[in-house]
């Protein structure tokens, strides 16, 4: 059984195709690849998957069971976490804040017992913090727990990013461009991370990605995708190889 | 040791309104409060409890709210009901109006929680204007309102008196425009203090636990807080209906500062809530202690300029926009911190030369 | 017949607002703010009209005039010194900073004038209409109030669409960096509406005082509000709905004034204020807003 099973699942805007007959399979662990030129529609595939947008048409299963259709916070519930294209952190709320707010919905006191401060709520966020800081600790994020998030450098935010996504338990991951915007020292390093984060955590990835030095070089198997459809897809040398998706990507 | 820094933080502002409750009542046995300053402390209270919890919903849950001054109207009659209603039950009149704290409390929040459900799915100036609509909604029906009390129960009109039908034994409670008349004066300001302290403890505590996280975090992102599986409208309606219910507290003290409550466009108007808007927003959103400094700063502003008489409420205006385009202004924040940087440089290099 | 009255009363009552609410609805298109010291502009043209005509005894269309550049010159000035500063600066503040200025005109107007009522004499002289063989009666001021909307509406559409200035504020309300990048002056842009906005603030202050004509420095207020409450039934930023808004908020008022309680009236006008905005979230005539994930 595949951790995620999509079949043909597909949404137009006002006419428009954006996402037709999509369907991929990825297994547990797996580190996969959503590439393809810009507009081709990859970004609705993450929102497809993760509840922002109903598909029109298609299923999508995760570990086995049916999330299609359902809303966003549910599916985070069911194990898809996400970061997003232009990063989306709670920027007045400190670093170690942020990948608390992720652990949300698993370590709970009720809102009276937080009020009153009462022994679940220390023990709770004694929990908590511990964990967070744990999760800090693997992205070298710990030493700026105290920091504003909007204060961090652009590399460290995409990892804050990363990091909050972990912390709701995912059993996928969902990474919208990871490495926009940065420079190749940063890139390599996020490489590692994510390969690092797949290994530790025994994380299932899917990742969108226009470096192809990072895409070739962590990515076990791609899906490319052009005007919203599927235009290829297998294990990542033979898709690069392929001659379409250079022209899809190069024009004729 | 961040959170320490919660702990002091928090114990300073507790600490500054016990300094001053012991200051006023030091002031006050030696004689040197003017009657206008006794007559001006409960409101002051007031005004920092719905101040406080105004700034749970603009600065902590990031939405503005024009309204504020609904949910006072709302617990300030229900609490003045629940005490006109139990004067022959409960004697006392301080347990009377203890649980009429609680039940004005519980008849805002429940009003935020109804308000909330359809309103808080709109945005920005849109939630705005409606929220301002909801406080003149709920004003214009007090005002309209008449509720009696006879031996066959409660009596409701919306026409006037005769119009309620009841015996000549019965009471009149709510009695349209006049609003309740006859409320124990029961309100002090140990009670008010007492008061604002317990509002912080639950807003300052809000905000520094789990719950508090969620809220900010939609603030900040709704739809990575979303992505992250926070559940939007439950703390959005938490966060709305708290506020609510805190104003609802503020307005029982107000009730029982009074001998008769009306709904006017003075106390319970837009007016009100954008008076008490003003001072979360110059206290600096989401800065609690921000907002008891300037509700008390600008309550008190105007009473000592009661001297200049008619110039007072100018200079206030006039102090308001200068104080938002120096705090807000681009330009005025570029020039100070370029002025902090040479005033930090000049700091160091007098050490070095030292 | 009675309701045809009513109903004529609530279109013109609705065409003041429609045209305070223009002034909001401009303003909050191209500033993005939303400017509550507007309502106080129209008090600022009533007095003006009051000193001209009750006060100097000259006649009422030099009162006009007179208000109509007096809230001109006050409006840019408003701008420049209050608002444009804080250009950039969170809504919030400016929000607030509108309310500081709003609470400054009041007062101002308190001093000079006082805080009794003035009583404003009416400065339109058309003659009442009778219809239906004296059944129905329209006064000069209804028919004067409604014509000047009516004509303003088309001044302001045609100014939009015909002129450069109007073709830049357009501009400048749909991207104000585009518009920047294409060498529109933007403060100048914005100068400009606030420029009209308080302009049609002044006439609106001599329909408003002229159909109740009572003047006080709070005169502005609520009518402000419910304008402003048109303007985002209508859709805030679109002219049209402004129209819409301000005349379908007239009726409503007025309609429920004499069929229901003129107590409740304002209670039924915010009530459909809600309910428009539930069921279309940036109301009648606004654009849809869909955020990008």
């Amino acid at each position: 059984m595949a951790m995620l099973e999509v079949t043909n699942i597909g949404i137009s805007f006002g006419g428009l195709k954006a996402v037709d007959d999509f369907s991929v399979s990825i297994e547990k662990g797996q580190l996969y690849g959503l590439i393809g030129p810009n507009g081709a529609g990859k970004t609705t595939v993450f929102n497809l998957l993760t509840g922002v947008y109903k598909p029109d048409t298609g299923t999508i299963l995760l570990d086995g069971s049916n999330i299609t259709g359902k809303r966003t916070i549910e599916i985070n519930q069911e194990g898809i976490a996400r970061t997003f294209q232009n990063i989306r952190l709670f920027k007045d709320l400190s670093v170690l804040d942020n990948v608390k707010a992720g652990l949300h919905n698993h370590y709970k006191y009720s809102t009276m017992e937080g009020i009153l401060r009462l022994p679940r709520y220390h023990k709770v966020e004694k929990a908590m913090n511990e964990r967070a800081m744990e999760l800090l600790k693997v992205f070298d994020l710990d030493q700026e727990a105290d920091y504003k998030a909007s204060n961090l450098p652009y590399g460290k935010q995409r990892k804050l990013e990363i990091a909050r996504a972990l912390a709701t338990e995912p059993k996928l991951l969902l990474l919208d461009e990871p490495a926009a915007g940065m420079n190749p020292n940063e890139t390599a390093e996020l490489m590692e991370t994510i390969r690092f984060v797949r290994d530790k955590f025994e994380m299932t990835i899917l990742l969108i990605e226009h470096d192809m030095k990072l895409v070739s070089g962590i990515c076990e198997k791609l899906t490319v995708l052009n005007f919203g459809q599927v235009l290829t897809q297998g294990d990542t040398s033979t898709v690069l190889n392929d001659k379409r998706v250079i022209t899809a990507y190069l024009g004729e | 040791m961040k959170k320490n820094k919660v702990l002091v933080q928090n114990s300073i502002t507790y600490a500054i309104v016990i300094a001053c409750w012991i200051l006023m009542q030091l002031l006050s046995a030696t004689g040197h409060v003017s009657s206008l300053m006794k007559g001006l402390m409960v409101p002051l209270c007031i005004y920092v409890i719905l101040a406080v919890s105004l700034n749970l919903t603009v600065g902590i849950l990031g939405e503005l709210s024009l309204g504020h001054a609904g949910f006072m109207c709302v617990g300030a009659f229900a609490g003045a009901f629940f005490t006109k209603c139990m004067e022959g039950v409960i004697p006392s009149v301080g347990l009377r109006f203890f649980f009429a704290l609680l039940i004005g409390a519980a008849v805002a929040g429940l009003f935020g929680i109804l308000i909330g459900i359809p309103v808080l799915r709109l945005k920005g100036d849109y939630l705005a204007i409606v929220t301002l609509a909801f406080g003149e909604i709920i004003k214009n029906l007090i005002n309209v309102m008449y509720v009696g009390l006879d031996s066959n129960g409660f009596h409701f009109s919306i026409k006037d008196t005769t119009s309620l039908g009841m015996e000549d034994a019965g009471v009149v409670i709510i009695k349209g425009a006049q609003g309740i008349t006859g409320t124990p004066k029961a309100a002090t300001f140990t009670i008010g203090i007492i008061l604002v302290l317990i509002t912080l403890f639950i807003v300052l505590n809000l905000i520094n636990s789990r719950a508090g996280r969620a809220i900010m975090s939609i603030r900040d992102n709704r739809i990575a807080a979303e992505s992250i599986g926070i559940n939007i409208t439950k703390y959005k309606l938490m966060a709305f209906s708290i506020s609510a219910a805190l104003a609802g507290v503020a307005g029982v003290l107000y009730a029982h500062n009074l001998s008769s409550l009306a709904a006017t466009p003075k106390n319970f108007g837009y007016n009100m809530s954008i008076m008490i808007l003003v001072f979360v927003v110059l206290g600096g959103l989401g800065n609690i202690r921000g907002s008891i400094i300037a509700a008390v700063i600008l309550t008190a502003l105007p009473e000592m300029l009661r001297g200049l008489n008619n110039y007072r409420m100018l200079i206030y205006a006039i102090v308001l926009i200068v104080m938002m385009i120096f705090n807000s202004s681009p330009k005025a924040i570029e020039m100070r911190s370029v002025f902090m940087e040479r005033f930090k440089k000049h700091k160091t290099t007098a050490k070095e030369a030292a | 017949m009675s309701f045809l009255s009513y109903l004529i009363n609530g279109i013109s009552l609705g065409s003041i607002y429609a045209i305070i609410a223009l002034g909001y609805t401009m303003v909050y298109g191209i500033a993005r703010m939303l400017n509550f010291a507007h309502g106080d502009i129209i008090m600022v043209g009533g007095f003006a009209i009051f000193t001209i005509v009750s006060t100097l005894n000259l006649p009422p269309l030099l009162g006009i005039l007179v208000a109509v550049v007096v809230c001109t010159l006050l409006g840019v000035t408003i701008e420049r010194v209050a608002y444009k500063p804080l250009r950039g600066a969170s809504s919030l503040a400016v929000l607030i900073t509108a309310i500081g200025v709003s609470y400054l005109l009041q007062n101002v107007a308190l001093l000079i004038f006082g805080s009794n009522a003035r009583q404003f004499t009416s400065v339109i002289t058309v003659p009442n209409l009778k219809l239906a063989g004296g059944k129905l009666s329209i006064s000069g001021v209804t028919i004067v109030t409604i014509l000047s909307c009516i004509l303003i509406m088309v001044g302001l559409l045609l100014f939009i669409n015909k002129t450069k200035t109007g073709q830049a504020m357009l501009a400048v309300s749909e991207d104000t960096g585009a518009a920047t990048l294409m060498g529109i002056d933007v403060n100048r842009t914005i100068a400009t509406t606030f420029a009209i906005g308080s302009a049609l603030a002044a006439i609106a202050g001599a329909l408003l005082c002229s159909t109740y004509p009572s003047l006080t420095p709070y005169t502005g207020s609520m009518p402000g509000i419910k304008a402003f409450v048109a303007a985002v039934f209508g859709g805030i930023g679109s002219i049209p709905g402004a129209l819409i808004g301000g005349v379908l908020l007239g009726v409503i008022e007025n309609l429920s004034k004499a069929y229901i309680s003129s107590q409740l009236s304002d209670a039924i006008v915010f009530s459909v204020l809600i309910i428009v905005l539930l069921v279309r979230p940036t109301g009648i005539l606004g654009k849809k807003i869909t955020e990008k994930v």
